[in-house]
């Protein structure tokens, strides 16, 4: 019997990874949600036929979206999550001691009850105290926050079906409202690689920098996103993500991970020349 | 509704059509596509193949006798009216149909002066004399509300000859005048009462909202389906009330509609009078839940004011429609003509119109709560950036027209051009109109005064777009020769 998960990533290029079984299946207000169980990749989680994290390589996206704004602000007390339904971001931030209050702010309660019955190794923190989750709309709920957050993670699905709102210059425009006047968001910042995905992240990109002072972008390499490199946001109002980055005091906290290194912190930043080209084409003259 | 409203007598023919796979030696020339290909990649194959003529399988809108006329007849059943015609030109035709159907040369017709500019265009052709009532003003908001009661009792008293009084049902902005009694008094008096709908389809198909022209007695209507109602753009439908004569009215619309009525129109009138008559209810129902749900959240913000019922007064306010999200914006110092700029060039969001101190968002069937979301969102986002002091923000106000010359005459008197600055005290035989709301500032044969140079001005400054005139940049105007 062959059993294939098949991803198109454009309309000419597919991913296909063979399924054992599949887990669940089931439709919310707001999206098909599915888990499949693979032999490559273990379980994996899908929402509307896109694939959204594997048990193999989920660690990559979510240490780098955690860790890198972590590793530069100093003293981090309250987070707000945009999305991150699967909990593989909160499970990351409540490695952290000192974070005080983690509230996240997810459209979909089903896809929270999917993920901590299959998906425990993302979702295990999810029950954490300082942990509030909030079921509803991102750019509702960060319409009424002002001056609140020291640092906002958006983990958004795509710039089109019920992520879209979060790819708008009206959600950056409140998020750096939201934030403290030292805060810094990071974002899932699409990928640069083939031709409408490379315009979605350019787009994303001139509708954060037309609402910070400063933004760049940081990559890495997940395998089952489509090209395998995959862009974030770092956006700040005050701290540089190079220049703040204080390598020996994240390094005191002695936090094992698999992917960060604050030596990899650094090269994260250093992108690829055409890379440099698309952002620079969206940028105002400086 | 008695009949079977679950019949498309018009989308059915179509489909029957195209199995019959006709060879087309007639018109239209493309022949399904094949002659214009870039066409077909446009619109796509389905959509080509119903560009058809008028052909005996298919009827005729000019002289229906069959699936046409089947269609009417529902719509009629459908909204309450005596009939039903299929219109193509836009709801501008079937406003001119109307008014062309009650008066003639020389007669008069009372109707109020923020009408749609279709019905002054109506009044040139037809040299029909106007007879205006003043809407009333919401001084805070700068905006024409409906007719009282009172002021049309008084035109009636003053013009016992007039044949037609026309109500606007509602206002762009969703303002509704007392119909029932303002119908009630035109047949009193020998008049036909008439009713622009463009904005009111829904009327016809939610419950809790403002009366439909039908209900209330009206004689005729203008209801723009392609609105609130969901079909395409440029289709309407003429009612006609049991008064009025069908032969005469059809004799009227043709005069000046197409003979070539084209069949995507007329199946998207179908297809939505379909879907209205079965699911409007509900469909209303939930766009007045997204709406009252915007002005809440909008309100929340702080320095707009999105308004509804509570403007009622029993009078010139004597309903309001809401459906239609209409936000007044000069407390934080912007013109809403600027937020509508910035909705746009800023944030990717497309509204209605905006004016001087208001922006209408219009929400519809299609609507979801995501997109409102976003749109609260940006308000948010644009008083924060943009709030400024509101002194020497001028709001819309009403100006009273002071007619000098009939329409007809105006526009085909001998005229001059002149600069703009110098026509101060001169009768004017062209319109000038922001656009939209496409609600004419001056109309051929009125006399132009130093406060309606200066709002012409001053709108055009704020970013207006204003039309009308000979001159686009309306840096001229065409006044009458000696007068």
């Amino acid at each position: 019997m062959e059993f294939w998960f098949s991803e198109m990533h454009t309309p000419n290029v597919k991913l296909s990874i063979r399924v054992d079984r599949q887990l669940y299946s089931g439709q919310s207000d707001f999206q098909r949600i599915d888990i499949f169980e693979s032999p490559e990749f273990g379980r994996f989680l899908v929402l509307d036929g896109y694939m959204m994290l594997t048990e193999k390589d989920e660690f990559i996206y979510h240490e780098m979206i955690v860790h890198v704004p972590m590793a530069v602000h100093p003293h981090v007390k309250r987070v707000l999550v945009i999305g991150a339904g699967d909990g593989g971001v909160i499970r990351e931030l409540c490695r952290y001691d000192d974070i005080e209050q983690i509230d996240m702010v997810e459209i979909d309660p089903q896809v929270v009850e999917v993920c901590k019955e299959y998906l425990p190794q993302t979702a295990c923190s999810l029950d954490d105290p300082r942990v509030k989750i909030y079921y509803e709309d991102g750019l509702k709920f960060i319409r009424w926050c002002k001056d609140c957050y020291d640092l906002i993670i958006v983990d958004s699905t795509d710039p089109f079906g019920p992520g879209e709102g979060l790819f708008t210059r009206e959600f950056y425009g409140n998020c750096f409202k939201a934030l403290k006047e030292d805060g810094i968001m990071v974002n899932q910042h699409e990928s640069p690689f083939y031709k409408e995905d490379a315009l979605a992240m350019q787009k994303a990109h001139k509708r954060i920098v037309e609402s910070f002072p400063f933004s760049r972008v940081f990559q890495a390499h997940i395998p089952t996103y489509p090209s395998g490199h995959w862009l974030f946001g770092f956006s700040t109002k005050k701290y540089h993500p190079l220049r703040d980055l204080d390598e020996k005091r994240w390094n005191a906290r002695g936090l094992k991970c698999r992917y960060y290194t604050t030596t990899l912190h650094k090269g994260a930043f250093y992108v690829p020349a055409y890379v440099e080209e698309l952002l620079k084409d969206v940028e105002p003259e400086r | 509704m008695e009949k079977n409203q679950h019949r498309a007598p018009i989308y059915e023919a179509l489909e029957r059509f195209q199995k019959m796979r006709v060879v087309p030696f007639d018109v239209p020339g493309h022949k399904r596509g094949r002659g214009n290909p870039e066409l077909v990649e446009l619109l796509g194959q389905k959509c080509v193949s119903m560009d058809v003529n008028s052909m005996k399988p298919l009827d005729n809108l000019c002289h229906p006798i069959s699936v046409i006329r089947e269609a009417e007849e529902l719509a009629a059943d459908a909204f309450g009216a005596a009939h039903a015609f299929l219109m193509v030109g836009g709801t501008t035709s079937a406003v001119q149909s109307m008014v062309l159907s009650v008066v003639k040369a020389g007669e008069k017709i009372i109707l109020p002066r923020n009408v749609h500019r279709s019905v002054m265009g109506a009044l040139v052709l037809c040299g029909a004399i106007p007879v205006y009532v003043n809407p009333d003003c919401d001084e805070r908001l700068g905006i024409p509300l409906g007719m009282k009661l009172a002021d049309v009792k008084e035109a009636i008293r003053q013009n016992p000859d007039a044949k037609a009084v026309l109500v606007n049902n509602p206002t762009y902005y969703g303002i509704c005048s007392d119909l029932r009694a303002i119908v009630k008094i035109a047949h009193e008096n020998g008049m036909y009462c008439l009713a622009d709908e463009a904005h009111g389809t829904h009327f016809y198909f939610g419950e809790n909202l403002p009366v439909s022209a039908m209900a209330a007695g009206a004689d005729m209507a203008a209801v723009s389906m392609h609105k609130s109602g969901g079909s395409l753009t440029q289709s309407s439908f003429l009612l006609i009330g049991p008064a009025m004569s069908e032969g005469h009215v059809r004799q009227i619309i043709n005069l000046t509609q197409t003979t070539s009525g084209s069949y995507l129109l007329l199946s998207s009138l179908d297809i939505s009078r379909r879907n209205l008559a079965i699911r409007g209810k509900e469909a209303f129902a939930k766009v007045v839940e997204l709406a009252d749900y915007a002005r809440e959240e909008i309100n929340a913000i702080g320095g707009y004011y999105a308004f509804a019922d509570e403007l009622k007064n029993g009078d010139s306010i004597y309903d309001f429609d809401r459906t239609k999200l209409s936000v007044h914006t000069l407390d934080m110092g912007l013109a809403g003509i600027e937020v509508y700029d910035i909705l746009r060039d800023e944030y990717d969001i497309q509204i209605e119109f905006g004016d001087l101190g208001n922006f209408l968002a219009y929400l519809s069937i299609g609507d979801r709560q995501r997109e409102v979301e976003r749109l609260v969102a940006a308000l948010a986002e644009i008083r924060r950036r943009y709030e400024r002091d509101s002194m020497g923000m001028m709001s819309q106000e009403y100006i009273a027209p002071d007619v000098a010359v009939s329409p007809h005459a105006a526009f085909y008197a001998d005229k001059e051009s002149l600069p703009i600055e110098q026509t101060e005290g001169r009768v004017c035989s062209e319109f000038v109109m922001c656009y939209p709301p496409g609600i004419p500032i001056l109309t051929p044969g009125e006399r132009i005064t130093r406060q309606i140079l200066d709002y012409i001005h001053y709108a055009k400054e704020k970013g207006c777009s204003m039309t009308g005139p000979e001159d686009p940049d309306i840096t001229r105007l065409n006044v009458l020769k000696g007068a």
